[in-house]
C-alpha cells in the first residue's frame, strides 16, 4: 500500500487535521516509510494464527453494576468554551 | 399472501432489514459508574470517563455484559465466548471521545433467529445475524437555539445492544410484528424496558426494491426510528421513492436517510461518505471479553419463560387460538395479568377464551379510553375474575357485565359490591319472565298480528320490550325461548 496526497487529504479531513503543502508532503514521506517497515511483518507466515487483539495475558477486570450519584456536572462544563444551563453550547450542528 | 407492490410497469417486492439499538436495562453505564437514569437534569450523570477526560480509562459493567448474554439466549443465538471492543471512529458533538466503543469483528452474540406470528395462523422466521455491545451517544438538542446545538451528555456511555437482522423482511407489517416480537423478548427476560418514547429501543431500517426472484438491488438506511408507526410509515415511502426512480429509468445509490416525522417523507442525510469511513480498531484500553461455559450456564438456567413458550402452554392447557394466545404473551403484563385472573378462581379455567375476551376486548377498551395502562389497572385481576365467574354462573347477564366492568373502572368496587347494591342480579325465574312476556303480548295486539302474518323481525321487538320491563336483567336465552313458545302457540 502506497499513501499519495489524496489519502494524505482523506486522513487528514477524517482527523480534523488542515495541512498545508509542505506538511503534507512531509506525512506522505513518513507515513510510507513506516508502512514500508510493517510491511516487513508480511514476511512472516501467519497461517492458522488467531489474529491478536492485545497483547496482555491479564483478564478484562469487571465492575458490579452499582451507580453512583455524584452529580459533577459543574467540573464537566468547566472547561466548555460555551454552555447554557447545564448543556454544552456548540455551534449548530444540522443534520 | 401477496407482499408485492404494484408498479407503473411490473410488480416489486421490498427486501428490509433492520437494526435494533435495545438500551440495556441497568443502574450504571456500559464503561462507567454514572446513573443511567432517563429525565435527568442535563450533564448531571456524566463522569469523567463519560467526558472523555484525558487518562480515564472504562471498566467494563458485568451485569451488561450478563444482560447481553441473556437477550442472545432468548433469540436463540449462539453465544461466543470470545469478543473484542473495537473504536469506531468520527467526530460528532454529542461523542466525546471522538469515537464509540462498540464491537464489529467479533460481537458477543452471533446467529439467531426470532418468529413472528400472522393474523392468519401462519408464521415466519427472522434470521438474526448478531448482537452486539457498545455505548450510547449523547443527546443533541438542535430546535432550542437558531446559531446553536445543545448537548447534554446524560446518556452518553449508556450499554446498547445492537441486534441486527437479515434482509428477511419483505413488508412494513412484517417490520412493525419483527420490532414488537423483539421488543416483547427484550421485555420477558427484563432486559431493556422496551421504551420506545424515551428512546430505549429504536432502528435503522435497511431497504431496497426488486422485481420478485431477482438479485437484492442497492439499498438505503433510514437512521433512528423510534415509533412502530414511523418505521412503516418511513418504510412505505422509501420504498415508493426507490421504485419511481427505478421505472423512470434511473438507479439508486446507496445512502444513509433521515425521515422527517411531520412530512412523512425521507432524505439524504448530508456528509454521509465521510461518515461512513470509521476506521475500526481494537480499543488498546480494553481487554477482549471472555465468557466461560459455566457462566453461559448460569445464565440460560436463569432465563424466564418467553412469549413462545407461554404462548404454547396457553394453546395447551387452555385450548385457545394461536391468536389469542400470542395476543395474550405480546407483552408481558398482558400474560401476568391473564395468569392471575384465571388463577383467581379454579372454576374460570373452564371458560379461558372468556377470560381472553373479556381482558382483550372489554377491558383493554376501557383502559384506552381512560389512557391508562393494564400496569395500573384500576380493575385487578381478581375483581375481573370475580366478575367472569358471575357471568359465567347466569348470575348477570353479559350485557349488564359490561356496565357493571365500567362501574368496577370507576369507583374501584368489586363486581359482587355493584351487582348486590344496585340489584343486577339476572332474572332466571320461570314464572317471572312469562308473567313479563304475557303482559308485553297483552299490551301490543297489533304487533303480535303483524309478527304472525310473518314479520319475523319483530321477534327483537317484543324481546326489547320484555327486557325493558325487567331492567335488562332477564336471562336472554330463557326469555327468547319462553318468548317463542307464547308467540307461536297463538298461530
Amino acid at each position: 500500500m502506497k499513501i499519495d496526497k489524496n489519502t494524505i487529504n482523506k486522513i487528514a479531513r477524517l482527523s480534523r487535521i488542515k495541512l498545508d503543502d509542505k506538511e503534507s508532503e512531509d506525512y506522505i514521506k513518513d507515513l510510507n516509510s513506516i508502512l514500508d517497515w510493517v510491511e516487513q511483518l508480511n514476511e512472516v507466515n501467519t497461517e492458522n494464527v488467531e489474529p491478536l487483539s492485545n497483547i496482555s495475558s491479564s483478564i478484562l477486570p469487571k465492575r458490579e453494576d452499582v451507580s453512583n450519584d455524584t452529580n459533577s456536572s459543574d467540573e464537566i462544563l468547566e472547561n466548555a468554551p460555551d454552555k447554557l444551563e447545564g448543556f454544552f453550547a456548540v455551534p449548530k450542528v444540522v443534520e | 399472501m401477496n407482499n408485492l407492490i404494484k408498479g407503473e410497469k411490473h410488480d416489486w417486492e421490498m427486501v428490509i432489514g433492520l437494526e435494533i439499538h435495545a438500551q440495556v436495562k441497568s443502574n450504571s453505564k456500559l464503561f462507567s459508574s454514572s446513573s443511567t437514569k432517563f429525565g435527568s437534569s442535563p450533564n448531571s450523570q456524566v463522569s469523567l470517563v463519560d467526558a472523555a477526560m484525558p487518562g480515564m480509562l472504562p471498566v467494563i459493567n458485568k451485569y451488561c455484559v450478563e444482560q447481553a448474554v441473556k437477550t442472545g439466549v432468548g433469540l436463540n443465538a449462539k453465544i461466543n465466548n470470545y469478543s473484542v471492543f473495537d473504536r469506531k471512529n468520527y467526530f460528532y458533538a454529542d461523542l466525546p471521545q471522538g469515537y464509540q466503543i462498540s464491537q464489529y469483528k467479533y460481537p458477543i452474540v452471533g446467529e439467531g433467529k426470532v418468529t413472528i406470528d400472522f393474523k392468519d395462523g401462519t408464521s415466519k422466521d427472522i434470521r438474526i445475524v448478531r448482537l452486539h455491545l457498545e455505548q450510547d451517544a449523547g443527546k443533541s438538542l438542535h430546535d432550542q437555539n437558531p446559531s446553536k446545538t445543545y448537548v447534554d451528555l446524560n446518556r452518553s456511555g449508556v450499554a446498547l445492544m445492537e441486534i441486527v437482522s437479515e434482509p428477511d423482511i419483505r413488508t412494513p407489517d412484517e417490520a412493525g410484528m419483527y420490532i414488537s416480537k423483539i421488543r416483547s423478548i427484550l421485555m420477558y427476560l427484563d432486559t431493556c424496558d422496551g421504551n420506545m418514547q424515551e428512546g430505549s429501543l429504536r432502528a435503522d431500517v435497511n431497504i431496497s426494491v426488486r422485481k420478485p426472484g431477482d438479485k437484492y438491488g442497492t439499498r438505503c438506511e433510514i437512521k433512528n426510528l423510534n415509533s412502530i408507526k414511523f418505521i412503516k410509515q418511513a418504510i412505505n415511502y422509501e420504498a415508493k421513492r426507490q421504485i419511481e426512480i427505478l421505472e423512470s429509468g434511473g438507479s439508486i445509490e446507496q445512502n444513509t436517510m433521515l425521515f422527517n416525522t411531520s412530512t412523512g417523507k425521507t432524505r439524504p442525510m448530508r456528509n454521509k461518505e465521510e461518515a461512513h469511513d470509521y476506521r475500526y480498531f481494537p480499543d488498546p484500553d480494553l481487554l477482549p471479553l471472555e465468557i466461560s461455559k459455566e457462566e453461559i450456564g448460569k445464565i440460560k438456567s436463569s432465563i424466564p419463560e418467553l412469549p413462545d413458550e407461554l404462548k404454547n402452554k396457553f394453546i395447551e392447557t387452555y385450548k385457545l387460538s394461536n391468536y389469542d394466545a400470542s395476543v395474550l404473551t405480546a407483552e408481558k403484563q398482558t400474560s401476568d395479568y391473564f395468569n392471575e385472573t384465571i388463577n383467581s378462581d379454579s372454576e374460570l379455567k373452564n371458560h379461558a377464551k372468556i377470560v381472553v375476551n373479556w381482558i382483550t376486548s372489554e377491558l383493554f377498551s376501557l383502559l384506552n379510553k381512560n389512557n391508562q395502562d393494564l400496569n395500573n389497572s384500576p380493575v385487578s385481576p381478581e375483581n375481573l375474575g370475580q366478575l367472569i365467574k358471575l357471568i359465567s354462573t347466569n348470575e348477570i347477564s353479559g350485557k349488564i357485565a359490561k356496565d357493571v366492568l365500567e362501574d368496577m373502572f370507576s369507583s374501584g368496587k368489586t363486581a359482587r359490591q355493584i351487582v348486590d347494591e344496585k340489584d343486577l342480579q339476572q332474572v332466571t325465574d320461570h314464572g317471572e319472565i312469562t308473567k313479563v312476556i304475557d303482559e308485553v303480548i297483552a299490551e301490543n295486539p297489533k304487533m303480535v298480528e303483524q309478527y304472525l302474518a310473518g314479520k319475523d323481525k319483530l321477534l327483537g321487538f317484543f324481546v326489547g320490550q320484555a327486557m325493558k320491563l325487567t331492567k335488562g336483567k332477564a336471562n336472554p336465552k330463557m326469555l327468547n325461548d319462553i318468548l317463542k313458545q307464547k308467540l307461536n302457540k297463538k298461530n
